[in-house]
């Protein structure tokens, strides 16, 4: 399963965990995967319409990652703050 | 009397005084406009100020007395086939050249002037950047805030954009490579951070008397360049924090900088409530804590990349810095005590001693 990399905060509200195995096809699927397993994520990487926040990076391996963008069993996904953010 | 261009959220504010004291604004213009930064060139006494209206978009204006109607210079647009406009305007610095200036703004864009200022050009050649598509803003957009001329040879520059890294020219421009190896970007994942171009250089120097050493305020880390910008090594150790926005160097002593920590790229407040200027003598070997004089409880101030400079050099160099709270501090010995020199003005986007 992909495995999703957090930093704090998003660390803290998975219970501690830096890394997170979800199921999933798309960035979407697997955040959302996120959210149901720690419902505490929820609403902090994905809006209200399930869009990836504006000055949330999710990287899938070293390349930039959009909702849609496919997701393998061994891909890494890392959800970063932007430095457009702040 | 030292004199300060302070460009605030509100309008440009000139002040005067003595370092020591509480200076006077002695004169106020684009009063309600953004301005983002104001200087003056020290070579002619030409006033220049980078204003963004929200309504009218970024100018420039110059002014030969500040007492007269400043105006509007000329030739800074992007062409038409460009996918957005002109957004901002982040500094203006002489070139080595008389009366050629270079401005640099965002979209990580670079104009040049030969005529004081009155009218500008883009530099085509950086405009026309094969992977300009593959660039990424920072937080105040994809400004470039940095130029670092080479003292004596007008051909060789440095650029530093937030958040396109370091660019090196030695043809005057004709063409731009990156200087890029060794900054290490936190922010990326760690299996990208090799590669990547989209690295945020927060503020960049390069000292006068040995122009191939540049200092750099990285978004996480501060480090030293000894070969011209080709490679950058750490210098952060012995810091509160890496994290910060501007950067001064003494332009007599290769060995020095000064940097204010903020605590982190989500905390860009002074740490611990304390404002502390730091200080290197060694070229980042050590570094000393300048606080006396300044706030030292409860004080959580943000101060932005143009917001500090220096003037003069040596033991009686003169620094000053403002905030976005609106305050503007003062030292008249190099950062070995401090004064408060103005309160209460709008958010302070840049200071600079005229």
């Amino acid at each position: 399963m992909p495995v999703v990399r957090l930093r704090a905060p998003l660390s803290e509200l998975a219970g501690g965990k830096r890394e997170v195995e979800l199921d999933g096809a798309t960035v979407a699927e697997v955040l959302q995967a996120l959210e149901r397993e720690h419902p505490d994520t929820r609403g902090w990487i994905l809006d209200e319409h399930g869009a990836i926040r504006e000055h949330i990076n999710v990287f899938v391996n070293k390349e930039y990652g959009q909702e849609s963008t496919a997701v393998s069993p061994a891909d890494r996904l890392h959800v970063i703050p932007a430095i457009s953010g702040g | 009397m030292t004199q300060l261009l302070v460009g605030t959220k509100k309008g440009l504010f000139v002040l005067e005084g003595d370092a020591g004291g509480q200076f006077a604004i002695t004169s106020r213009a684009f009063a309600g406009e953004p301005v983002e930064f104001a200087t003056r060139d020290s070579r002619n006494g030409r006033y220049l100020a980078c204003v963004t209206s929200a309504f009218y978009g970024p100018k420039v204006f110059y002014t030969d007395d500040l007492s007269a109607e400043w105006q509007q210079a000329a030739g800074l647009e992007l062409p038409e086939d460009a996918e957005k406009p002109l957004e901002r305007l982040w500094t203006i610095v002489p070139a080595e050249e008389d009366d050629h200036l270079y401005a640099g703004g965002a979209p990580g864009v670079l104009f040049e002037s030969h005529d004081a200022g009155a009218s500008w050009e883009l530099n085509k050649a950086f405009w026309e950047q094969p992977t300009r598509p593959d660039w990424s803003p920072g937080a105040g957009g994809m400004c470039m805030h940095s130029i670092a001329t080479w003292p004596g040879d007008p051909k060789r520059v440095a650029l530093a954009i937030s958040a396109v890294g370091v660019w090196l020219t030695e043809d005057g421009g004709r063409t731009w490579r990156h200087g890029n190896k060794g900054l290490y970007p936190r922010y990326m994942p760690e299996e990208a951070r090799e590669d990547t171009i989209d690295l945020c250089v927060h503020n960049m120097h390069r000292s006068p008397t040995k122009p191939e050493r540049l200092f750099i305020q990285f978004h996480g880390g501060v480090y030293r360049s000894d070969d011209a910008g080709e490679t950058w090594t750490s210098i952060a150790d012995g810091l509160p924090s890496d994290f910060g926005f501007p950067m001064v160097i003494d332009p007599g002593d290769p060995d020095s900088a000064y940097v204010i920590p903020l605590v982190a790229d989500l905390d860009r407040t002074t740490p611990e409530g304390k404002v502390r200027v730091y200080e290197t003598r060694d070229a980042g070997a050590s570094w000393t804590a300048r606080g006396d004089g300044l706030p030292s409880e409860d004080a959580y101030l943000t101060i932005l990349r143009q917001a500090f400079c220096g003037e003069g050099s040596g033991p009686s160099m003169e620094l000053y810095f403002g905030a976005t709270s609106g305050d503007v501090f003062g030292s008249g010995d190099a950062g070995k005590s401090w004064f408060t020199a103005a309160t209460n003005l709008p958010p302070v986007h840049s200071v600079r001693a005229a």
